[in-house]
């Protein structure tokens, strides 16, 4: 019963998450709407819709980073 | 935290008992009725009760509503509320098999109660980095969380025993982690899932004497994502689910769709000697019961076994994300 490539996926998929993670609150702590007087609600949802599609980017790139590991990993168990 | 000593373990108690005393009494009349599924991997195909919903939605209500009595708060009605409403989705699906967008799209719906409760904080945390506010995506990301934890767990229903023990072991790494970053409230609010999963496992292993069916594990899936929303533990969560996160990822990237598990072909066969062994057919999916046989046949306990050593490796590494949560770079 060897399974070590299951496990191994999701201390991938862990470590993904935590980077991935590290990278959105890295990129996200960078916006903010300036040119306004004073900070509004509506500034607010504004830095809320760019952090939304970088969050939005973020996560497809970790899906696709995500599915060539497991082509990589599962190979030979999926021809199986 | 002295004074929630004693909900906590009452509610634990309440949620546990209850289970464990009204499921033999549900047994009982769903056999009356007839409302029984062939166990098509047991010697024979023993007909088996479904569903097993009610009883965990009777154990979920009595505990939450103890834990009321204590703490009247609006994460409480909206536990119950959110709960009931993916427990009726469940049962309508339990009675006539709809299509695969159906459940999503009516958990979807159960979870725009979370909003208008406003229970919900809009900052998504993160381990080592911290957290960030996302007003407008966090709204969109509830009505998300749902279905996803509803049918996640849904999706892993496949073996006797497998969706109660898993979530046994989850919502316990779950609680534990909620203790660890001192939400105690919401922790104490966690409880009943663990065991209430624990109660109706031991009717719900091999050989199950009952199924939970959609209803049982739309329930127990839709309680985890509320719980990890209220409690701001989303990454936490989702790491405890790796397993069954797999799961649908890898037959969502093999089917490449969305669709009714009972629309699709069976990724196992049983061999003559009632083990499971992963099929040769090319056009079945590729599921985690399947990677797991790719290694040759298998008992049902087994695999079951294996499962729940995958289950609990992710629960520690959740739990270690818990305790990285409060660690800041």
């Amino acid at each position: 019963m060897k399974n070590y490539t299951i496990f191994s996926f999701i201390f991938v998929m862990w470590i993904l998450i935590i980077i991935g993670g590290g990278l959105l609150v890295a990129l996200t702590s960078m916006i903010s709407i300036q040119g306004y007087v004073t900070v509004g609600p509506l500034e607010l949802y504004y830095a809320s819709i760019a952090k939304a599609l970088i969050a939005i980017i973020l996560v497809i790139i970790w899906i696709y980073v995500l599915t060539k590991i497991k082509n990589w990993m599962f190979h030979k168990k999926i021809k199986n | 935290m002295f004074e929630q000593i004693v909900p906590a373990i009452l509610v634990s108690i309440v949620a546990f008992f209850s289970v464990y005393i009204i499921t033999p009494f549900l047994i009982r009349a769903l056999e009356k009725r007839n409302l029984r599924v062939k166990d098509y991997h047991r010697k024979g195909g023993a007909m088996i009760p479904r569903p097993g919903g009610p009883s965990i939605l009777i154990g979920i209500i009595a505990s939450e509503l103890t834990l009321y009595a204590f703490f009247p708060t609006t994460a409480i009605i909206t536990i119950l509320i959110t709960t009931s409403l993916a427990f009726v989705v469940g049962m309508i699906d339990d009675r006539k098999a709809l299509g695969g967008w159906f459940k999503p799209l009516a958990l979807a719906a159960s979870a725009i109660s979370i909003i208008f409760l406003g229970a919900y904080d809009t900052n998504l945390t993160f381990p080592l980095f911290g957290s960030f506010k996302i007003p407008a995506l966090y709204l969109v990301l509830i009505i998300f969380i749902i279905p996803i934890t509803g049918n996640t767990i849904n999706s892993i229903d496949v073996l006797n025993g497998v969706v109660s023990g898993f979530m046994t072991i989850a919502s316990f790494s779950l609680s534990a982690s909620l203790f660890i970053i001192q939400n105690y409230e919401i922790a104490i609010a966690s409880l009943p899932l663990g065991f209430v999963s624990l109660a109706f496992y031991k009717y719900h292993k091999f050989p199950s004497k009952i199924f939970p069916g959609d209803s049982g594990a739309l329930t127990l899936g839709v309680m985890y994502g509320v719980i990890a929303i209220l409690g701001h533990v989303e990454i936490v969560a989702a790491i405890a689910l790796l397993p069954a996160v797999i799961n649908s990822f890898l037959f969502l990237s093999s089917v490449k769709r969305i669709v009714e598990h009972r629309q699709i072909k069976n990724p196992t066969t049983v061999t003559s000697d009632f083990k499971l062994m992963a099929t040769s057919d090319k056009d079945a999916p590729i599921t985690l019961l399947r990677l797991i046989l790719a290694t040759g046949p298998m008992t049902e306990k087994q695999i079951v076994f294996v499962i729940f050593k995958l289950t609990l490796f992710s629960a520690s590494l959740a739990i270690i994300t818990a305790f990285m949560m409060g660690i800041k770079i």
